[in-house]
């Protein structure tokens, strides 16, 4: 099963029990109530989903580690690099 | 971390791991990344070997390896180049066919992948006996050097899509340092028809399709020295393609 069709599956099952509570469709005379929570349910769903997208990206966009340390190593090992393999015969 | 191993270096369990090295006028890092793969393959004492394929660099890279090849001796430094530019999946599988290692390690030759990290992939890999070791820079100490907020914003942003989408069960899906059982590379490589970044995303995502165990080990990622580093429009574009067709085809 690729993703796209496992997604399919997913959105499908939520969809019908979502139209089954909504729209009473196997006639199971359920309270009032559920109908009136279930009905904006979706919308609710998928701006929760993109709030929490945009905390998570937004989060580890902040906590991205910059690599300061890393990047002078690299420079002192260049130099160093640099002048063992000009010993060595090395022509740049 | 100890940077020097108290265990004698021999043995290993006959362990030998090839270093692809596909380079495009890489004339100014290639000494220096070769330098580095010698200290620290040394240091720790595993048996290696180094493959430089280049695909007819106008810019001399190929003469620059030879020299190195006489510095660093024809076991340690093999050239295998082509005639012109024929893309990374295929450098892989030239590579392979003349890698004599049970071990190959893939990394980008411009130095923003750091031999330092070459231990810890091994370590790792014996540990727990993982099919494939990946450089990851979005966890633990790993990061980058030298972007912008919007480089930033891009790679989160786009690593997130790719997580919820297809669920890869790896943190790092365009990264490239990574350590493969040989025969493990040589079937991803086989099966992975993408190019650019979404062909090593498309490697890892094959890799859990095909059940292959996959290990982790946090890089600092220090962004092109030498040279100039994109990420265009048209990188974005194809990088949006090729995520879809994996979804729909994974």
């Amino acid at each position: 099963m690729t993703k796209l069709v496992e997604w399919l599956v997913g959105v499908t099952v939520v969809l019908v029990g979502w139209a089954v509570v909504s729209f009473d469709l196997l006639d199971l005379r359920l309270p009032d109530t559920y109908r009136e929570v279930a009905w904006p349910m979706p919308l609710y769903l998928l701006v929760s989903f993109g709030c929490y997208s945009l905390a998570t990206v937004g989060y580890r966009v902040a906590t991205f580690n910059d690599c300061e340390e890393a990047a002078r190593e690299l420079q002192e090992q260049i130099k160093e690099a640099k002048e063992d393999l000009r010993k060595k015969g090395l022509k740049m | 971390m100890s940077s020097r191993k108290t265990s004698p270096p021999s043995g290993h369990g006959g362990d030998k791991y090839s270093v692809l090295l596909p380079t495009y006028n890489e004339r100014e890092n290639l000494p220096l990344i070769v330098w580095l793969l010698v200290k620290y393959f040394g240091e720790s004492g595993y048996d290696y070997e180094i493959i430089v394929i280049d695909d007819g660099s106008p810019d001399g890279t190929l003469e620059v390896a030879q020299q190195l090849q006489n510095i660093y001796g024809e076991d340690k430094i093999l050239l295998r180049p082509r005639a012109k530019k024929l893309g990374l999946g295929t450098a892989y599988i030239h590579g392979i066919k003349h890698a004599s290692g049970n071990f190959i390690f893939i990394m980008d030759a411009d130095l923003s992948h750091h031999p330092k990290f070459i231990p810890e992939f091994i370590r790792l890999q014996k540990e727990e006996d993982f099919d494939l070791v990946s450089g990851t820079r979005y966890k633990g100490d790993g990061g980058v050097y030298g972007w912008d907020l919007r480089r930033k914003m891009i790679s989160r942003g786009a690593n997130f899509l790719t997580q919820v989408l297809l669920r890869p069960g790896a943190s790092d899906l365009t990264g490239s340092f990574r350590l493969y059982k040989r025969q493990v590379l040589e079937s991803l490589v086989e099966r992975c028809v993408s190019k650019g970044y979404v062909f090593q995303m498309e490697m890892i995502v094959r890799a859990r399709q095909l059940h292959y165990s996959i290990g982790e080990v946090p890089i600092s990622f220090v962004d092109r020295v030498y040279g100039e580093s994109k990420l265009g429009g048209n990188e974005i574009v194809s990088f949006v393609k090729g995520l879809l067709t994996l979804f729909a085809t994974t």
